[in-house]
């Protein structure tokens, strides 16, 4: 390369921000006109109050300052929206779409991208993109393995913690072996969703981490010659801790909210969720008992973004750009992290916001029962998804049916 | 002739949908080869979550219409009985979800029954680590059944039988010596199950296929098929659809082979009646211990649906509420603050898409009851079995077809979409209640009104109209209850835009937190609730003065 070609080049590196900025402001002035006066229909999961509350008051923020409606369509399951999206291609609707947006990541990502179901990619051109913690939050451009690409703007971020009742237990356990002596010694008080719930393949692969000799093995797709020898120990953890579950792992709750209510009720001791600030904020609004406290592993827990996409023939897409964007507003992502509010993790790079941002962040109060993001530990990577459909499958095959 | 178009008219918009829903469901199941029966035969949950659905199903219909025959043989005609009624007809518009999360409330480990027993009792200081709810055998699930079913059927019969005419068979039985339960069985219980059947059949494929109550009451390792379809056809990268089919399909042929089942111990039952008669038992021994399990039983159940009731009520509004306190600590109202916002308007749309789709269905029963009168036709059997169609099919395997018709001509996301398809499935329902009154009556009043010179139209309007006021009204209740209780179709089709009492319940219901759940579901119960209670107040209000056709 000879040098003036370098120094061109450097020079062109230098300009181009600065140009595509420009470009991109005058695109999204042109898009914030689009989207003015548009009715966004959000896809979300219904299940939580106080996230319903979190969206309308998103909403809110849109009217004024965009003058965009959002509307929240309550789902049971994500899969509700995907199976929607991909009705409507079935039958031919390529544009006016009824879903504009989708609260989605992981699988139902991985199925939407892979079958063309996207709008995109759209995320890294929003204004507030470089906000985004992008090298500390690896997570919020890698959804379980698979790069984003732009197909999907991160908005909040979500670490599996454990939860459990001071009164009953005076020592938290540090690693899974621990929990299982405890839960041994003390049955019936501790149990897991039934996969394919989520949370419960979450417990799985939490597992795994600790029981695979190489935990990077789990960055790659299941390979068929080694997947019987290496969950060999998986399956062993599981057999010696069932007996001793709630309900003798006869019956398992179905979904995160479902074990909640249990720890809730006091039908178990210990818990986990995949939001280090639930158990404040359930405490803050009178659900659960404040001796409630939580605890990570040694080594790190597992962690993952959530994110918003846009199917590909969403009749209000730049509407919906509008809203993706300001889920990334400081402000916005302040207020998700209150734990009176939601105590969901910002996907900001808060060190780096101006300090007015940034201050909103240090005024936190995180709650008595939530972890400093120092006391959290690491976050352990999503596993590629054919980890979670295997093992979620072979589950279902050994514990499926009630002995 | 407009009126003797109506019946096909209303056929061909029943055929139609369920055509749809047939052929959606059969496609997916065949392509490629079977492939979605060899994956069903492979899930090692397969035998036991069809021997569920069997099992459930058929034990919780057979369990309620013996309890309905119970309670009628001891009680029809009595004022006890009418203490019953009053007990029982409320309970039919508690919605399925709502009633089970009261049931589950009541009996799971930290529910009511073990708070009132804790710890004096029992010496319980934390919930008891017992299999009650979601047991494998799906006793829970049977129990929530019959509690729903049992007032169904019990209506359904109520406005079925004849009085006047029960009572004078009862009454010459009674001078032969035969006791109160064996005249019955003998002289009013042949008439009457003609009518039931059909209402049992559709009990016995909905108890089968019921997704919302299995989510709750039912168990969870294996759950029963229908709800495995359904988790199935939520998987999300959409591998297990065919399997989904396939299991929609084996759904529909134990239907089936439960109704030829059924229709089986029908036979042996007649026959065994038959046998009866001519041995001629009175049996009158029976009276006084049929007489308290009757009242036994059918307090116990509406006491249990009251009690769940009563305690999500209490939810609603319980701030702190820790095991085993019975009651708690301290009341808020922050339960009812937080569903307050989306209440004002899911209501409005619920009603809305009940009227519409009730209403209509009430016009277009009358008209093919009233083209039957007129024109001497008579329903053939080919053509009752594709009315009722849409009950029978379970919804599991109907919905995706209707969802891709619908979105083919562009209406999906709509309400008034979403009340046609309602339709659907209530007007079986209206045409269920209100086919045994209107032909039940008694042929002579019109020939007397002809002979008087009125014209048909007049004597629809002047005649039957206000005779069958009791039955018309309690069809239109029950036809807003089935519609309010609709989940799926609502969300299918509403394209998750139309938002009802139920849908949104049921999202919420998915959350867990009791006290929001109680809200809603008290909200949901209460539509239905008023919609019966004026069907049972404004026919006695308006015959006050004629004693002959008060119910």
């Amino acid at each position: 390369m000879h040098r003036r070609d370098f120094g061109r080049l450097v020079a062109g590196l230098a300009l181009s921000p600065v140009l595509a900025g420009q470009s991109l402001a005058a695109g999204w002035d042109g898009l914030l006109v689009q989207a003015r006066g548009q009715t966004v229909y959000w896809h979300a999961w219904g299940g939580d109050p106080k996230i319903n509350a979190f969206i309308a008051w998103v909403g809110e923020q849109a009217q004024a300052r965009h003058g965009v409606t959002l509307e929240q369509v309550k789902l049971a399951a994500t899969a509700d929206a995907v199976a929607r999206v991909q009705a409507e291609q079935a039958a031919g609707v390529a544009t006016g779409g009824a879903v504009d947006l989708i609260w989605i990541n992981g699988e139902n990502f991985a199925a939407m991208k892979t079958a063309g179901l996207l709008y995109g990619p759209f995320a890294t051109a929003l204004p507030n993109w470089p906000l985004v913690d992008v090298t500390g939050k690896p997570a919020t451009v890698t959804d379980f393995t698979l790069p984003t690409q732009g197909f999907e703007s991160p908005w909040a971020m979500a670490q599996m913690v454990f939860e459990y009742d001071t009164e009953q237990m005076k020592e938290p356990p540090q690693t899974l072996d621990a929990i299982a002596e405890w839960a041994i010694a003390n049955p019936g008080r501790f149990t897991y969703p039934q996969p394919p719930d989520y949370l419960g393949v979450t417990f799985l692969k939490q597992v795994l981490y600790a029981t695979l000799p190489d935990p990077a093995l789990l960055q790659a797709p299941v390979d068929d010659a080694t997947y019987a020898a290496l969950t060999v120990p998986l399956w062993a953890f599981l057999d010696r801790l069932h007996p001793a579950l709630w309900r003798g792992g006869r019956a398992f709750p179905a979904s995160e909210p479902a074990l909640g209510q249990l720890l809730a009720d006091g039908e178990i001791v210990l818990s986990f969720a995949f939001n280090p600030g639930r158990a404040s904020a359930e405490i803050a609004a009178g659900n659960l008992h404040d001796t409630i406290r939580t605890f990570t592993l040694t080594g790190g827990t597992i962690g993952n973004a959530s994110f918003v996409a846009i199917p590909f023939n969403a009749a209000h897409q730049a509407g919906a750009q509008v809203i993706a964007n300001l889920l990334l507003d400081p402000e916005v992502q302040a207020r998700a992290q209150d734990p009176a509010v939601l105590g969901f993790q910002t996907v900001l790079d808060v060190a780096k916001l101006p300090f007015a941002d940034k201050a909103r962040f240090d005024a936190l109060d995180l709650g008595i029962a939530t972890l400093s993001p120092a006391d959290l530990g690491p976050a352990l990577l999503e596993p590629h998804a054919s980890w979670a459909t295997r093992i979620a499958a072979d589950w279902t095959a050994r514990y499926g049916v009630a002995k | 002739m407009i009126v003797a178009l109506l019946p096909r008219l209303t056929l061909c918009l029943m055929a139609a949908p369920v055509l749809a829903g047939v052929g959606g469901t059969l496609f997916p199941a065949l392509a490629g080869g079977g492939a979605g029966f060899r994956t069903l035969a492979a899930w090692p949950g397969l035998p036991r979550a069809a021997a569920l659905s069997l099992g459930t199903g058929l034990a919780s219909t057979a369990l309620a219409l013996l309890l309905c025959v119970t309670i009628l043989a001891a009680l029809h005609g009595t004022p006890a009985f009418d203490r019953l009624r009053r007990r029982l007809a409320p309970l039919l518009s508690v919605p399925h979800a709502a009633a089970a999360l009261g049931l589950a409330f009541l009996i799971a480990p930290s529910g009511w029954i073990a708070r009132a027993l804790s710890p004096w009792a029992t010496g319980w200081t934390a919930p008891p680590d017992l299999l009650i709810l979601n047991d494998p055998f799906g006793v829970s699930l049977t129990l929530g059944l019959l509690a729903k079913e049992l007032p169904f059927l019990l209506l359904v019969a109520l406005s079925s039988i004849n009085t006047a005419q029960a009572q004078r068979r009862m009454t010459t039985a009674a001078t032969f010596g035969y006791g109160r339960v064996s005249g019955f069985l003998l002289t009013v219980l042949p008439d009457l199950y003609r009518q039931l059947r059909l209402p049992v059949y559709a009990v016995l494929a909905y108890a089968m296929t019921s997704v919302d109550m299995a989510m709750i009451l039912g168990p969870t390792l294996p759950p029963t098929l229908s709800q495995q379809v359904v988790l199935w056809r939520m998987v999300p990268d959409l591998t297990q659809q065919t399997t989904a089919a396939a299991g929609a399909v084996l759904q529909l042929a134990l239907v089936l082979a439960a109704l030829a089942l059924w229709r089986g111990v029908e036979r042996l039952s007649r026959h065994a009646l038959r046998l009866w008669a001519t041995a001629g038992h009175r049996a009158a021994a029976l009276d006084a211990p049929v007489r308290w399990i009757a009242n036994v039983t059918a307090s116990g159940l509406a006491l249990a649906l009251g009690l769940g009731l009563g305690a999500l009520a209490l939810w609603s509004v319980a701030a702190d509420w820790r095991f085993p306190a019975l009651l708690p600590a301290t009341l808020d109202l922050r339960g009812w603050r937080v569903a307050l916002p989306d209440v004002l308007p899911a209501t409005a749309t619920t009603l809305a898409i009940a009227l519409a789709a009730t209403l209509p269905a009430l016009g277009l029963v009358l008209g093919c009851l009233e083209a039957e009168t007129r024109h001497g036709l008579s329903a053939t059997p080919r053509a009752m079995t594709l009315l009722y169609l849409p009950l029978l099919i379970p919804q599991v395997a109907f919905l995706p077809g209707l969802q891709t018709l619908a979105l083919a001509i562009g209406a999906e996301g709509t309400w008034p979409a979403v009340a046609l398809v309602h339709l659907t499935f209530v007007l079986p329902y209206v045409f269920l209640s209100l086919s045994q009154p209107y032909r039940s009556l008694d042929p002579r009043l019109t020939v007397t009104a002809r002979a008087l010179g009125l014209t048909e139209n007049r004597i629809f309007a002047r005649l039957r109209l206000p005779l069958l006021l009791a039955p018309i009204l309690t069809a239109l209740a029950i036809g807003m209850a089935v519609s309010i209780g609709q989940y799926l179709p609502t969300l299918l089709i509403g394209g998750g835009r139309v938002t009802t009492l139920t849908t949104e319940a049921v999202a919420l219901s998915s959350g867990g937190n009791r006290r929001i759940i109680g809200a809603f579901a008290l909200l949901q119960t209460l539509l239905p609730a008023l919609a019966f209670g004026l069907a049972l107040a404004l026919p006695r209000l308006f015959w006050r003065n004629r004693r002959g056709v008060r119910p």
